[in-house]
């Protein structure tokens, strides 16, 4: 045995011992309050972010329906398939039976794959329809999955394209009523946050983060039926008479609300490839036309108010021409002699036009044009609606304020046109049109109402064979209109190619609808081109069809046209519509050269 | 003595019935959950379904295609003026 040198200093050890253990259970103590304190949210996030997702609600677009409550766009679900390209290029081997369910080559889709192989989506195909897209996840390729998506459909197509607008990829509104629309109809998207397994597949919802908020449905005032009507015949008028594009607007008199807004040419919208621009345009509200003798019911409103002139004042256009200060001169289609007021709208004599203009102050010729809403956007609200050109009354010299007064040097727009109409066939009082039914609407007094029945009255002897308008006449109705032909304006110079309008109420003893046909080019400068003839028919079709639609009372039972000397006579079995006698062609009215 | 028995046995089962009830209540709360989502979707696949039926009916309304058969296979015209009389209610 070895003796000890020296005995054990069991006090040291003992000390030692619980000093390794304190400071062990310190450290442990620490550790759990630093991850259970300091750490505990970092370390609660990534554990939730193993398994918790907050994944989007998508929700739908509303509706947008007609007056009667006719879908005019509706959004349905459909399915677009989109691929994790690390995935799927870790499985080579199932591409071939993947490119060939999209419809592509096997190299096309590999190079897709290749060019996103850093990144973990990619969309394979959009806007599949759902049981296509059934068909696809069906073969579980491995990284493939499915994201629901809308597409806004047109059942109308073409015929409402213009007023509708379309939408984009992602369902917001790009033009037209979509775009006028788009919060109302776009709806906010939920968030909930579930709890996905390995595989992404919802194993739980946990809550509800943001409540989904669906698109709002929009009732629209348009009318489909009205609205293929006007789209049919103005169609079929722009191919017989050869015109490059034209435009129509019906409103409702009584409440300003637009009935029917059509263009040619136009779209289908329900194709997103390739729309050319000029297609796409709304021209009843964002061309300007200069209006021609569509604007004299105005010229002579503003006589009336000036209280110099009455219906029955005579005026001298003879000799049919009217030579102005520094040479230039206006123009009758013929002698006219000496006429009254009313015979200056039958006419639509220039001359005359100039003469009552020519008595008129500048300043009041411009409230009154201005008061009937020229010169500013309608606030009908469609996007990109221009408010046309009516130039300031001091700016106006003689010349000018004569061509104003029949219709030239300035410019409007359709709408604006109907707008104005739709205020004299309103007893004078303005309304701004309207595309959402039911919204309120009121409407501001611009002219006496005294005056405003006045020149309906003389709008009506337009509709007679004395007139140039006579193809406007509607069977069994009075119509109250006006004709205009102008010379389309470009480059500073006028050329030719003119544009014919017609813009008229109907039934003209106690006006429910106004009508404004403009077509631009017709005849190419070769067929007819004046307004009774190109645009006028179109009127007397659409509105003898629109007044049966919407049940208006006939107010001439048995007759086409309430004026002129074969008024009272009957229309017959076969009576076909009214002409003009071949050695009258009243239609013709003059146009600036 | 035996009252605070008494006391601490009964606060302790009322412990017992509470932690059950949350649990219940919970689970109950996920069971509302599943149903209502279930619910929404039934609602809004239904929705789905109507406004594709919508347009499927708008589609074969279209006045286009109306006219073309009533004109067409059916032989309708529309009625001349004088075929009409006016009647008042």
């Amino acid at each position: 045995m070895t003796p000890r040198s020296k005995p054990a200093n069991l006090r040291f050890r003992l000390y030692t011992v619980l000093m390794v253990l304190g400071l062990a259970s310190t450290a442990l103590v620490v550790r759990a309050v630093d991850l259970q304190v300091v750490r505990k949210d970092f370390y609660q996030d990534e554990g939730d972010s193993r398994y918790l997702r907050d994944i989007p609600i998508q929700v739908s677009r509303g509706t947008i329906f007609d007056r009667n409550g006719e879908p005019l766009a509706v959004s349905t679900p459909v399915e677009s398939i989109w691929g994790n390209p690390q995935q799927l290029l870790a499985h080579p081997e199932q591409l071939p039976k993947l490119a060939a369910a999209l419809g592509v080559s096997n190299a096309e889709l590999t190079e897709r794959l290749v060019q996103r192989k850093d990144k973990e989506f990619l969309y394979l195909k959009r806007q599949l329809d759902p049981d296509a897209a059934r068909e696809l996840l069906d073969l579980e390729i491995p990284g493939v999955a499915s994201e629901r998506a809308f597409r806004r459909y047109y059942p109308s197509g073409e015929v409402l394209a213009h007023a509708l607008g379309i939408t984009n990829i992602d369902d917001r509104g790009q033009e037209g009523l979509e775009l006028a629309f788009d919060d109302w109809l776009a709806g906010k998207p939920g968030l909930k946050r579930v709890i996905r397994d390995l595989h992404g597949h919802v194993v739980e919802n946990v809550e509800m983060l943001r409540e989904a908020q669906p698109g709002r449905d929009l009732v629209l005032t348009l009318d489909r039926r009205i609205q293929y009507l006007a789209y049919r015949e103005l169609k079929a008028a722009i191919a017989e008479h050869d015109a490059s594009s034209g435009s129509m607007v019906i409103i409702d008199v009584s409440n300003g609300e637009v009935l029917a807004m059509v263009n040619q040419p136009s779209f289908n919208p329900n194709s997103r490839i390739s729309i050319n621009p000029a297609f796409r345009r709304n021209r009843a509200v964002t061309d300007v036309i200069e209006p021609g003798s569509t604007m004299k019911p105005f010229t002579i409103a503003a006589a009336l108010e000036s209280g110099q002139w009455k219906p029955t004042t005579a005026i001298d256009t003879t000799p049919g021409t009217l030579q102005l200060a520094g040479g230039y001169t206006i123009r009758d289609f013929r002698n006219y002699g000496v006429i009254n007021l009313t015979r200056v709208i039958t006419k639509s004599s220039n001359v005359g036009a100039a003469k009552i203009a020519s008595s008129l102050s500048s300043e009041h010729m411009y409230d009154v044009f201005h008061r009937f809403g020229f010169g500013e956007v309608s606030g009908c609200g469609f996007p990109g609606e221009s408010p046309g050109f009516l130039p300031i009354s001091k700016s106006w010299g003689p010349v000018e304020k004569a061509t104003i007064s029949y219709g030239y040097g300035l410019s409007v727009t359709p709408m604006q046109m109907a707008q104005a109409y739709a205020a004299l066939a309103n007893g004078g009082r303005l309304r701004k049109p309207g595309f959402v039914k039911g919204a309120v609407n009121p409407d501001v007094a611009v002219i006496d109402p005294q005056i405003a029945q006045s020149v309906r009255a003389m709008l009506e002897t337009v509709i007679s064979p004395e007139g140039s308008g006579l193809a406007a006449a509607v069977p069994n109705y009075r119509v109250a209109g006006k004709t205009g032909t102008s010379r389309r304006a470009a480059g500073g110079s006028y050329e030719l190619r003119y544009v014919s309008m017609f813009a008229g109420m109907v039934p003209a003893t106690n006006p429910r609808l106004v009508g404004v046909v403009v077509i631009n080019d017709p005849g190419q400068g070769k067929g007819a081109y004046y307004g009774g003839l190109v645009s006028a028919p179109v009127f007397s079709k659409v509105m003898s069809n629109a007044l049966r639609l919407l049940d208006v009372a006939p107010d001439n039972v048995q007759h086409w046209y309430a004026g002129g000397p074969d008024a009272g006579h009957p229309i017959g079995p076969a009576s076909a519509p009214p002409v003009y006698p071949p050695d009258q062609p009243n239609y013709e009215e003059a146009v600036p050269q | 003595m035996g009252m605070r028995l008494v006391v601490v046995l009964v606060l302790m089962l009322v412990v017992m019935a509470s932690a059950i009830g949350v649990v219940y209540a919970r689970h109950e709360g996920r069971r509302q959950f599943i149903e209502l989502n279930r619910l929404n979707s039934e609602r809004d696949n239904l929705n789905f379904e109507f406004g594709r039926l919508q347009l499927e009916q708008a589609t074969w309304a279209e006045n286009n295609r109306i006219e073309q058969i009533a004109r067409g296979r059916l032989g309708m015209v529309a009625p001349s003026t004088t075929e009409m009389i006016e009647t008042t209610r």
